[in-house]
């Protein structure tokens, strides 16, 4: 095989990452580690949306409770059978699950494929609405799904959710997932599956007419998206070690959905560098929440500070790049010299400007 | 001469609206055929059952002898009928190139899976498409804009890449919904000779909506009139022209003193 200047750039790239992760798994401190994972979790929920939003053009708002069946199920696939029994001490859990305990990546294919399942079951009636409606009824179905979560006690433990779940969440399942999710969506997209997606995003009918089957297109987006939604939703389980129903509120699905929306509709590239902002941001903002002062002011600490700071971050955004970050543009070895050409030629110009 | 299309007593409504009132024809293979009428006569409404967009109320649409009426309109796409749009629909999000093979995504083998891990089978059938594409684009001279945007060609063209896409999907029978609509009259005349020379060389079937009547008299062989849903007048351009009810509907009713 003939290795060109980008292939060569792309493997040592690649190499440069897992050596990267390597070293943030052995020396970072916990906390660190913790928003990196997040960063890649988030990028994840962000890819997805954009499969079915920015390429698909179907508004769904049902990421939040696709992400709680893919956590539910790895959790109570990885927790012990010990700590199942600390666990459900109200009501007892259903026998069938009492004393599974499964491998890792077993629990998150797992959450995966049932996400997949209950999302298709929701789709097939859900797709037939367009625009709003289909928002709406996504955004039911997603709160549904929590209602339920809170409901099936013996199942999910209800409101006081799960406790003690392993962490087997390190930076490689995240960011591996991430980079397997990033594979797939990107292949699938650029596929002639994909352009026929975009031609049901931007005409349905007239996508229609020319033989595309818009409810096989929408459900497979559909299908695809929710199987990675649950994935991410396993990998958080086990990152954060504690859920319950409140951590997949529909505003988790509005927190995407602004990800998705900052990065670029329709740009992966655009999700990513949205998600790690995103989550770094927050975390950066953290001070904000807490008692500080500027000069002779004393900012009293207000919860949720850092949430408005941030909408503030989203807004300046939008005003400035109106297609997000990345818009539809992807990250190319190419764009990145062409970039740089440009800076470079910009420099020449004002010098020579000021020579003259 | 074999029947492609028939429509058997076709009436569409829309609750109180009867938008189609008991409309029947046939087309012959291979025939250049107009429907005329005036504004909200129904014309698209037809096109909209034909293609799967709309259900007929009563009545059935044959192609090919096989009853097609309510079915889905990839169906119907993939059995050989493929429509332009009156206000033209491209696909903004792809390019010129990209627009026209969608049109060919409806006969392709190769399933999801081998298309994401990039089987031969798949990246085989990818170059085919785009082979054949580029191929379609050259015959009419769109070539030169293959990777374009859409919408940053002139109104011409993009009618002309509508026309292409269309053609992509391999039809039987094409419906042309006003294609010349928007257009200076010099425009539309050249127009109307790239439809005639689309006829012959793709071995079609052409059925298409015009809103004014000097544009098809010289093309089409036989003109069909409708006006408020029915069939008023079907012949050739001389017959029409000189027909009362056709004259009656295009410029009113003459009242005698």
């Amino acid at each position: 095989m003939k290795l060109n200047r980008n292939t060569i750039l792309t493997i040592i790239t690649l190499i440069v990452i897992v050596l990267l992760l390597f070293l943030g798994e052995t020396f970072l401190n916990p906390y660190y580690k913790r928003i990196l994972n997040l960063c890649a979790i988030y990028a994840m929920f962000a890819v997805t949306f954009n499969l079915i939003f920015g390429y698909t053009g179907q508004f769904s708002l049902g990421h939040a409770g696709f992400a709680a069946i893919g956590a539910y199920t790895a959790a109570l696939l990885t927790l012990s059978p010990d700590q199942k029994a600390v666990n459900f001490f109200l009501k007892p859990i259903v026998p069938l699950l009492e004393k599974v305990e499964a491998p890792f990546i077993i629990a998150l294919i797992a959450g995966g494929l049932l996400t997949t399942v209950i999302s298709l079951l929701i789709a097939w009636p859900a797709l037939r609405l367009r625009g709003d409606y289909l928002a709406i009824a996504t955004l039911g179905f997603s709160e549904i799904i929590r209602v339920l979560l809170v409901n099936m006690q013996s199942l999910t433990n209800g409101a006081l959710g799960l406790k003690g779940i392993p962490g087997y969440t390190n930076l490689f399942w995240s960011w591996g997932c991430l980079a397997v999710c990033i594979f797939v969506v990107k292949r699938l997209v650029d596929s002639s599956y994909g352009r026929a997606m975009s031609a049901v995003r931007d005409d349905e009918v007239a996508a229609e007419v020319l033989g595309v089957n818009l409810f096989m297109h929408k459900m497979m987006a559909f299908g695809v998206s929710s199987f990675f939604v649950g994935v991410a939703g396993g990998l958080m389980a086990n990152l954060i070690s504690t859920i319950d129903p409140k951590v997949f509120l529909f505003t988790l699905t509005y927190q995407i959905v602004g990800v998705t929306v900052m990065g670029g509709m329709g740009s992966l590239t655009g999700s990513v560098i949205s998600a790690c902002l995103y989550t770094v941001f927050l975390e950066a903002l953290r001070p904000l929440e807490s008692q500080f002062t500027i000069g002779s002011i004393t900012i009293p600490g207000i919860p949720g500070m850092r949430m408005v700071i941030f909408s503030i971050l989203l807004l300046l955004v939008i005003l400035f790049y109106r297609k997000g970050l990345m818009g539809r543009n992807e990250f190319s070895w190419d764009g990145l010299f062409r970039f740089f050409r440009r800076i470079t030629k910009k420099d020449e110009k004002a010098t020579e400007g000021k020579k003259s | 001469m074999t029947t492609l299309l028939e429509v058997k007593n076709l009436t569409k409504r829309f609750g109180g609206l009867t938008a189609v009132n008991n409309f029947s024809t046939s087309l012959v293979r291979g025939e250049l055929c107009a429907l005329i009428g005036p504004n909200g006569s129904g014309k698209t409404t037809i096109f909209n059952v034909i293609t799967g967009i709309y259900e007929p109320t009563e009545g059935q649409i044959f192609f090919n002898q096989e009853d097609i009426s309510g079915k889905r309109p990839d169906y119907i796409t993939k059995q050989g009928i493929a429509r332009t749009f009156q206000n033209i629909r491209l696909f903004k999000g792809l390019n010129v190139l990209e627009n026209v093979i969608v049109g060919k995504h409806l006969r392709i083998n190769s399933d999801p899976a081998s298309a994401v891990f990039h089987l031969p089978k798949y990246l085989e059938e990818e170059k085919e498409m785009r082979k054949t594409g580029m191929t379609l684009l050259e015959s009419l001279g769109l070539d030169r804009f293959a990777h374009e945007e859409p919408t940053s060609l002139p109104y011409g063209l993009q009618r002309k890449l509508e026309i292409a896409r269309a053609l992509a999907t391999e039809p039987k029978l094409l419906l042309l919904d006003e294609p010349a609509a928007g257009m200076s009259p010099s425009d539309s005349e050249e127009l109307m000779t790239f439809i005639q020379h689309i006829l012959d060389s793709f071995d079609l079937t052409i059925f298409l909506i015009e809103h004014q009547m000097r544009v098809v008299m010289g093309i089409c062989p036989r003109i069909i009139v409708i006006d408020h849903g029915e069939k008023i007048a079907e012949g050739n351009p001389e017959q029409i022209q000189n027909n009362d009810r056709v004259i009656e509907a295009y410029l009113g009713v003459v009242e005698h003193a």
